[in-house]
């Protein structure tokens, strides 16, 4: 049931993405071009949807003891703002800045969006598997 | 100036996103944090990847069967094949090392009113519009 129902997760993600726009990267590049003279908000209502929908639906589950079909809620407990932290998002912003895909749309596109976006991703999964094998502190790594 | 845009749709999409992450938490106990989601489901085998695979297959599944139903998708124009692979390197490593990504820190992260995860979202909105005023309005 849990494969099931992450798939159905899934499914609802990828289409709530398609909604969107999210999955044009010229449509967030508008978003991210503050200077262009047509700035594109479409981003700020599809974030504010999202994290409004969310914030409830974590809010409803909190006083929840589990998941329905999962042993506990997998809460994140990081609280630490530290220099990892911040440089990968600023790199992370230096790649989306570049070509509009951040993880989840370049993903969702592999099947429609042809080869640059295929290539996309496999350049994506190189940059987590270079990360994977980077020494690390053992307190950030996962 | 403003560029066109649909505020309702994007407002649903956004719900839509919203309503996926909150099944994952409430079904599985799980955060819907893709690139996290990506990074475990190319690790070791087992059942904790199992879901994760599930997961990303269900997205991949997700704009077909919304043009499916007579949605339109998006023809994406790239930039040169360098640029996309040092976008996506650099997109895979820092959203590993910052360990978390728009929808990891961006939808899930502000939700939760995560500090943490405020100044991940704002650092890498930050130094993606600094990115592209450089390639547009400075030359690269």
């Amino acid at each position: 049931m849990k494969i099931a129902a992450a798939a159905i997760a899934g499914l609802i993600f990828g289409i709530g993405l398609a909604l969107s726009g999210m999955l044009d990267p010229a449509r967030v590049l508008g978003f991210l071009d503050i200077a262009g003279g047509a700035w594109d908000p479409t981003l700020v209502f599809v974030l504010a949807g999202a994290v409004g929908v969310t914030a409830i639906g974590y809010g409803l589950a909190r006083p929840r003891a589990k998941p329905v079909f999962g042993e506990s809620f997998q809460w994140p407990t990081a609280s630490q703002i530290d220099a990892r932290l911040l440089g990968g998002a600023a790199m992370f912003g230096v790649g989306w800045g570049l070509v509009g895909y951040c993880p989840g749309p370049a993903v969702a596109s592999i099947g429609f969006a042809g080869t640059p976006t295929a290539i996309f991703c496999l350049a994506l999964v190189g940059g987590m598997l270079l990360h994977r094998v980077m020494p690390a502190p053992p307190a950030n790594r996962t | 100036m403003i560029a066109t845009y649909d505020p309702m749709t994007a407002l649903i999409g956004g719900a839509l996103i919203g309503l996926a992450a909150t099944l994952l938490l409430w079904l599985n106990g799980r955060i819907a944090g893709v690139s996290g989601i990506l990074a475990n489901a190319i690790a070791a085998p087992g059942p904790e990847r199992d879901w994760r695979t599930a997961f990303l297959v269900g997205l991949i599944f997700g704009p077909i069967v919304f043009a499916f139903v007579g949605g339109t998708l998006p023809r994406p124009v790239l930039p040169p094949l360098p640029e996309i692979v040092i976008a996506g390197v650099l997109v895979g490593f820092g959203t590993r090392l910052g360990r978390g990504c728009t929808s990891g820190h961006g939808v899930c992260g502000l939700a939760r009113l995560s500090p943490r995860s405020l100044a991940a979202t704002a650092t890498f909105v930050a130094t993606a519009m600094a990115t592209v005023f450089l390639i547009r309005h400075v030359g690269g």
